[in-house]
């Protein structure tokens, strides 16, 4: 346990995170249209607002890339509109998506613990390695 | 006439045949449906964005369409079976005759979770999880894990002296109204809390997984129906023109024909065993 927090602190890899950051530049070509009323995502093209604030001038969350509890957790703004309902934020835990939404009071919630809020998405990230118990996400319909 | 009873006062045959009705469901397909249905809202309702099942006034409404019409689905299969409701201010420890194997089944095991007894634990070969958001099929539940308590009758009176329904900005961000502090966003916090004391599949996006989903929510509903006879005066909020939320007249998908002033009035459908 102790070596795997000392893992987790010393886990973080830019270049796992410019991967995330390409991942989202697709998500963001493959949108039609701007996300009607979402959180405005940090860089969101459609808005023209580069450089990781929104209008109501929530900052978006940093970036992460950690080993927690032996799975591997990612966490990164989308660049596009698809995905900003879940408030512009992708989350991974072993390359699979973790459907995360952001509430209006800037915490965040995962469909793996939907009903109780956690203040960043590294800590529902956290959180749903605990759920899982080492069990893999499946993609939801 | 549909009478929904407190579960704790079921006979052994009643509680026998609402397990087999819903054995039944799930054989034929019909009970995975609802499950994929609530989850899809539960996806989709954003503070920001369209929301109708979830974190918005049309909750109530919404998740007393939804338990109709898993009712009549149960009547399809047996026509004696009503929606059972759990008083989770009275009945709160998982020793409850709720968690007992003739009805629900117990808390899971510790190395996984998995519910090993009842009619729905997965060794019985009825409760296959195939809605889910990972790999695991059987059904887990953690009692009490997540967080010790379920409310108590003090903070649910607390809620229901609340008179205005709800409140801009009609979302989990609504401080002063009935609605959000019965859902959990804000206050004491009672439906929420009460998903995450269950856990396991009760604690995500796919919570119908767990039959207690339904007995949970019939008794948020009475809930509903107390605070209106408390407040026979409040009104269903917002009443017209509010962006990406339901008014009182408006439809709500996935029905479509359906709106919130359908649904005010539950003596229409049901009643229940005691005011």
């Amino acid at each position: 346990m102790s070596q795997l927090t000392r893992r987790s602190a010393l886990g973080i890899t830019a270049t796992a995170v410019a991967g995330l950051g390409l991942a989202g530049t697709a998500y963001a070509a493959t949108s039609s249209a701007p996300a009607h009323g979402a959180v405005p995502t940090a860089g969101d093209e459609h808005t023209g607002h580069m450089g990781g604030m929104d209008h109501s001038g929530h900052g978006a969350p940093a970036p992460f890339d950690e080993v927690y509890q032996g799975r591997r957790i990612q966490g990164a703004p989308t660049m596009g509109g698809e995905h900003a309902h879940h408030g512009g934020y992708s989350v991974q835990i072993d390359g699979k998506e973790l459907h995360v939404m952001r509430n209006g009071d800037g915490t965040w919630i995962s469909v793996v613990n939907h009903y109780e809020t956690f203040t960043t998405p590294l800590a529902v990230a956290r959180a749903a390695v605990v759920e899982l118990q080492g069990a893999t996400l499946v993609p939801l319909a | 006439m549909t009478v929904r009873k407190n579960q704790a006062t079921l006979t052994a045959d009643e509680k026998k045949r609402f397990v087999n009705a819903i054995l039944t469901l799930k054989r034929n397909g019909k009970y995975d449906a609802f499950v994929t249905t609530h989850n899809a809202f539960i996806m989709s309702d954003g503070d920001d964005t369209d929301r109708v099942g979830h974190r918005s006034p049309s909750f109530l409404p919404w998740h007393r369409r939804f338990l109709i019409e898993f009712e009549q689905a149960l009547q399809s299969v047996d026509s004696s079976v009503t929606l059972p409701y759990w008083d989770w201010t009275a009945d709160r420890t998982p020793a409850s005759s709720l968690w007992a194997a003739d009805f629900l089944g117990g808390t899971g095991r510790s190395r996984d979770g998995q519910v090993m007894d009842g009619p729905f634990a997965s060794a019985g070969g009825q409760w296959t999880i195939n809605v889910r958001v990972d790999g695991r099929t059987y059904l887990r539940r953690a009692l009490g894990a997540g967080v010790p308590q379920l409310p108590t009758k003090a903070e649910v009176d607390s809620v229901l002296a609340m008179s205005t329904y709800d409140e801009a900005p009609w979302n989990s961000q609504s401080t002063g109204g009935f609605r959000n502090h019965l859902e959990g966003w804000r206050g004491v916090n009672l439906h929420n809390r009460v998903h995450v004391w269950v856990g396991g599949q009760m604690g995500t996006g796919v919570s119908p997984n767990d039959p207690v989903f339904w007995l949970h929510h019939a008794f948020i509903d009475r809930l509903w129906a107390q605070w209106q006879e408390r407040h026979p005066d409040s009104p269903y909020l917002p009443a017209a023109g509010t962006p990406n939320v339901v008014d009182l007249r408006e439809t709500m998908r996935p029905w479509n024909n359906v709106t919130p002033a359908d649904m005010l009035d539950h003596k229409k459908f049901y009643t229940f065993d005691a005011a």
